[in-house]
């Protein structure tokens, strides 16, 4: 297929998911911003979203409180963000009009349509219909594609780079807010085993939609290390680390062509990391310090798939 | 041409029903306002979700409008349509055997049936392909013939569209769209099908393929999401099941087209190109073009790859040489046009100067190169101090305009809010030319909303109806 189509297929899925993402991290946020709780630490949960994003930079420039209003704002209706969820709307359905030739007519309109009811959002229509209705209005349009995506595309290479883009990106993003929450959330002694840390965790287990999963696999009180174990190395969590790993893994094994040995190979590694891995030794040696490599090694390996599938040098 | 009252296409001069719109007269006066109502509103909510927008050329970029939908057909009764196609079949025979000549023995020129000059010192004349072989000598693979029906109840071509004809996917969206809307009207009538449109495109772009190409590849050229036709091609390219690629994806190796794949480079043999020649390849043509593939053109002089429609069809459909199009007829079939043309006056011509600046308020004046109805004076409707602005124009340039008596154009009942009220249409069939000529029954009918307006381009106002052959 074309390297074009398939940069603009693999980036029309990322957008989705980071979409999706992005209105998980909002909701838990907002739910635990509920929770009653010490008065002098309210804005603390509103610096969480903008640190999962890396957005904490471009927020302060504009914006001089952390607050529930102005961070939901930034995150989900402004066109200036470019990772808003608005902004994401607006490029997954871009990079869906560039190839719509190459996608199913269902997958299309499900875009377009998601983009048509985003620009008649605004705050107050959010407000009055409530922040949660929004969130769950994202996260179903993103399944409703998804869905439809599973449904109706044609198993080629269309479908295997639209998956990896989804892989690609959710892996970064449990990954981020593992790795956030982790230090946001790090239990202070008088609060291990208290209320508050409870729902704090659970708020975790629910933002990627994990908690019914932990009971059934553990049947246990929420630890850190084994929360941190559900979401980096189970395979059978569908957001975890090594699940998604092993998604664009395979991905990568059907569309691989004479310059993506190393990519293939990168992939793989990370992979094994995954698979062969103990929470005990990622914990030995720091989770955030663990979930930094991770980042950093996601990063490179989108680049390697930039280079060997999309970019017009590599194929003349 | 002789003048008579308004042809109305549904009903007749004692508006009594006509015969063919029986059936869709009767449903109207059966089905409850508030359901046709509700359905319109319903088609409107339906083209934006599917998106079938066209962008507008002068407005903020990314500007995307829908172009509006009526639901009242315009029904043409099966044996007219089998005189136009036949029509059509003719012409457009005559078109591609008039490129092939004036790209190589240009016999009609030396015949005299056509002033040389006004051929090879036409703008559109591409001199690079002076003695090239296309496949089957087929120069327009699709061609949008814009016919009208004139108050004396004759057809007349309107003028011929050879080069990137745009269009066809209105055509088919109004058709889905009406059985989407009214199934009971497929049910009560025998409406002839039209969504076969792409299995015949495909089917031509095929056997234009080079010779010795077994399965050959098939691409749409096209420039990119800001065009205005963005969504057809899109559409078409997934209906024919072929890649849509943009300038940037194809590259020229030792006069071979390549597109850029995730697999490496891959071969092209046929490209169905949406882009004017000018874009084409900025080393032959305009080289500030970023919308071409450099070398393309040496590649296809080469005979390495097939261009569909061809380079330089343009010199065909030019306003200025529409008036000789009966004469190729005659001259390449031997045979007498089936389909009218409107009387046209060319004002290279001093007579035809004359007579057209004395009567510049009956008179409709064109520019012979332009199109989509920009730059044109539609006499009866101007302001006195236009029409005195355009005989200025014409002045300082006659040869660059020619000028027809105003057409009557039929009417077809068309909703205006809540009311139904007369509204000018016209009718572009699309025709294709492979091995054979190939077409779907009718093509896509444009209507002019504005009352007593006479352009439907979309640009301008104008508005699509699904078009209806029955029997």
């Amino acid at each position: 297929m074309l390297s074009r189509v398939a940069s603009n297929l693999y980036w029309m899925s990322r957008y989705v998911e980071r979409a999706e993402n992005s209105a998980r991290v909002l909701d838990v946020t907002w739910r635990m911003s509920l929770l009653v709780k010490d008065p002098a630490l309210q804005g603390q949960d509103w610096l969480a979203p903008l640190n999962i994003t890396g957005t904490l930079f471009p927020f302060s420039g504009r914006h001089e409180e952390v607050c529930a209003r102005e961070v939901l704002h930034f995150m989900a209706l402004d066109p200036e963000n470019p990772s808003s969820i608005y902004a994401c709307a607006r490029q997954a359905r871009e990079n869906a009009r560039a190839v719509r030739g190459s996608i199913t007519s269902e997958m299309w309109e499900v875009l377009n349509a998601t983009w048509l009811e985003m620009q008649q959002m605004d705050e107050e229509r959010v407000q009055a219909r409530g922040v949660s209705m929004f969130f769950d209005w994202v996260k179903e349009r993103s399944h409703l594609f998804r869905g439809v995506t599973f449904g109706t595309m044609h198993r080629d290479d269309a479908y295997d780079f639209a998956r990896m883009g989804t892989h690609m990106e959710r892996a970064d993003s449990t990954a981020r807010i593992l790795d956030v929450k982790y230090h946001v959330l790090l239990p202070s002694v008088k609060d291990v085993g208290g209320a508050v840390d409870y729902y704090q965790w659970s708020a975790v287990l629910r933002s990627v939609s994990a908690f019914e999963a932990y009971r059934k696999v553990y049947r246990d009180v929420i630890t850190p290390l084994k929360l941190a174990e559900l979401l980096i190395l189970r395979g059978d969590i569908p957001r975890s680390l090594r699940f998604c790993l092993k998604q664009v893994c395979d991905s990568l094994g059907r569309v691989q062509n004479a310059q993506s040995g190393v990519t293939v190979r990168n992939a793989g590694k990370i992979l094994a990391g995954l698979e062969h891995g103990r929470i005990s030794e990622i914990f030995a040696g720091g989770l955030h310090e663990y979930l930094t490599d991770f980042l950093d090694s996601m990063q490179e390996l989108s680049e390697d798939i930039q280079g060997s599938f999309f970019s017009s040098r590599t194929v003349e | 041409m002789a003048t008579s009252p308004l042809y109305n296409e549904m009903f007749a001069e004692d508006r009594s029903v006509r015969a063919h719109y029986a059936a869709f007269a009767e449903w109207l006066a059966d089905t409850p306002p508030a359901r046709i109502a509700q359905n319109r509103h319903a088609a409107d909510l339906l083209f934006h979700r599917v998106g079938i927008t066209f962008a507008v050329y002068g407005e903020a970029s990314g500007t995307e409008r829908l172009i509006p939908f009526d639901i009242v057909p315009h029904v043409i009764p099966g044996h007219e349509w089998e005189r136009l196609a036949r029509g059509l079949r003719q012409r457009v025979g005559a078109l591609n055997r008039f490129l092939h000549d004036v790209y190589h023995g240009q016999e009609i020129l030396k015949a005299g049936k056509i002033p040389a000059e006004q051929v090879l010192n036409n703008g559109q004349y591409r001199r690079e392909m002076v003695g090239v072989e296309v496949p089957g000598g087929v120069y327009a693979h699709v061609a949008g013939v814009d016919i009208v029906k004139h108050s004396d109840g004759e057809y007349y071509v309107l003028e011929d569209n050879l080069r990137t004809p745009s269009g066809v996917s209105y055509m088919l969206e109004n058709r889905k769209m009406m059985m989407r809307l009214f199934p009971e009207l497929f049910a009560q009538q025998r409406i002839r099908p039209v969504d076969h449109y792409p299995d015949l495109l495909v089917k031509t772009l095929r056997a234009v393929a080079q010779p010795g190409v077994e399965n050959p590849t098939i691409v749409l050229l096209t420039p990119g999401h800001y065009n205005s036709a963005y969504f057809e091609h899109a559409f078409l390219a997934q209906q024919m099941g072929i890649e849509l690629v943009e300038g940037l994806d194809l590259f020229v190796l030792n006069d071979t087209v390549f597109m850029r794949t995730t697999q490496g480079p891959q071969k092209v043999d046929v490209i169905y190109r949406r882009i004017d020649d000018d874009f084409l390849d900025p080393l032959a043509f305009r080289p500030d073009t970023m919308l071409g593939v450099p070398g393309l053109l040496s590649a296809y002089q080469a005979g390495r790859v097939t261009l569909a429609n061809a380079i330089g069809t343009g010199v065909a459909d030019d306003k200025s040489m529409y008036p000789y199009v009966p004469e190729m007829i005659r001259f390449y079939l031997g045979e007498e046009p089936i389909l009218k043309n409107v009387p046209t006056y060319v004002l290279r011509e001093p007579e035809d100067l004359k007579f057209v600046l004395a009567n510049l308020e009956t008179l409709v004046v064109k520019e012979a190169h332009g199109s989509g109805g920009y730059g044109m004076l539609v006499g009866p409707t101007a302001s006195r101090e236009e029409r005195e602005r355009y005989r200025q124009r014409v002045l300082d340039s006659p040869e660059r305009f020619i000028a027809q008596p105003t057409l009557a154009l039929s009417q077809v009942p068309t909703f205006c809010g809540e009311d139904l009220q007369d509204r000018h249409v016209d009718l572009r069939p699309y025709v294709l030319t492979g091995s054979d000529i190939n077409f779907v029954p009718g093509g896509l009918t444009r209507v002019a909303l504005r009352e007593g307006s006479l352009v439907v381009n979309s640009s301008q106002g104008g508005g699509v109806k699904d078009t209806w052959v029955v029997d």
